[in-house]
């Protein structure tokens, strides 16, 4: 097994793991977590390749990284100014008790 | 692949498991942090120094406080009677077990994966500078302006309404 495979190995289980929490925990700041480790997975991924792929010098994948990290930080403080206006209106912040949308 | 390199992804996975299947959130917020300085430490040994140090701050730094205000402001601190997990949950281990056999299988059997592991890149601060203010220098106003427009969105949602009369007393 090369380093690259390593790599994406570590980020294939990170994913996995955070796509497994995100989509079995009820609390909604966990679902948030789980969407981070995504991010870092995806994030790991553009490391690796940069790293071992053919040309190393033109930096995309390093810059890409850079500017994913800083969408994820937007993502994370819009996500949690959501989660604390629900939690001020319905004074819970578990997902499956939030469902005046359900059908 | 150094014994290191496999530690490295030990502590970070264990810390992301332990992120997503503790019960008590201040504890999911600690092992995340642990999870995130992992990656970071992982940045480091492939030759991605800025991106690394960047990790610890944005995440360790900036994401766990925010995250551990968020458990304090909704007062999840402690950990529930009932059950922490959705009704589905088994379904969607399953998928997420699907997903991580489809995507190891393609690593695995993929070729077109480099055999060789070519030199270690240069990426000084210098260079990543000369790129960000040269070739990407639109994306990074872009960025700076989402940025901006998410901060002034976070704060505007998270403000306290004041539209109710229940309690005219009270400006916040």
């Amino acid at each position: 097994m090369t380093a690259l495979q390593g790599c994406l190995l570590i980020s294939a289980l990170l994913f996995a793991i955070g796509f497994a929490g995100a989509v079995a925990r009820r609390h909604a700041i966990l679902v948030l977590i789980g969407i981070e480790l995504m991010l870092n997975a995806a994030n790991l991924n553009l490391i690796a390749f940069w790293r071992f792929g053919p040309h190393p010098e033109a930096l995309t994948g390093f810059i890409f990284v850079l500017f994913s990290m800083a969408m994820a930080g937007a993502e994370a403080a819009v996500g949690l100014a959501l989660i604390i206006a629900i939690y001020r209106h319905k004074k819970t912040s578990n997902l499956d008790e939030v469902k005046e949308l359900k059908g | 692949m150094s014994p290191f390199f496999v530690i490295t992804g030990i502590v970070t996975l264990l810390g992301a498991a332990f992120a997503m299947s503790l019960r008590n959130l201040v504890h999911c917020a600690l092992a995340m942090a642990v999870a995130f300085s992992g990656i970071a430490a992982l940045y480091l040994q492939l030759d991605a120094q800025f991106v690394g140090f960047a990790e610890i701050l944005v995440y360790v730094g900036a994401i766990a406080i925010l995250i551990v205000f968020a458990i304090l402001l909704t007062r999840s601190g402690e950990a529930p009677e009932k059950s922490v997990l959705t009704s589905g949950w088994m379904a969607g281990i399953a998928v997420s077990a699907m997903v991580f056999t489809i995507l190891g299988w393609a690593v695995l059997n993929s070729s077109a994966i480099p055999k060789e592991t070519p030199p270690a890149p240069v990426a000084t601060v210098k260079n990543v500078g000369d790129a960000l203010m040269t070739k990407f220098v639109l994306p990074l106003e872009i960025i700076g302006l989402v940025l901006t427009a998410a901060m002034i969105g976070a704060v505007i949602i998270a403000l306290k309404e004041e539209t109710n009369n229940e309690n005219p007393g009270r400006k916040s």
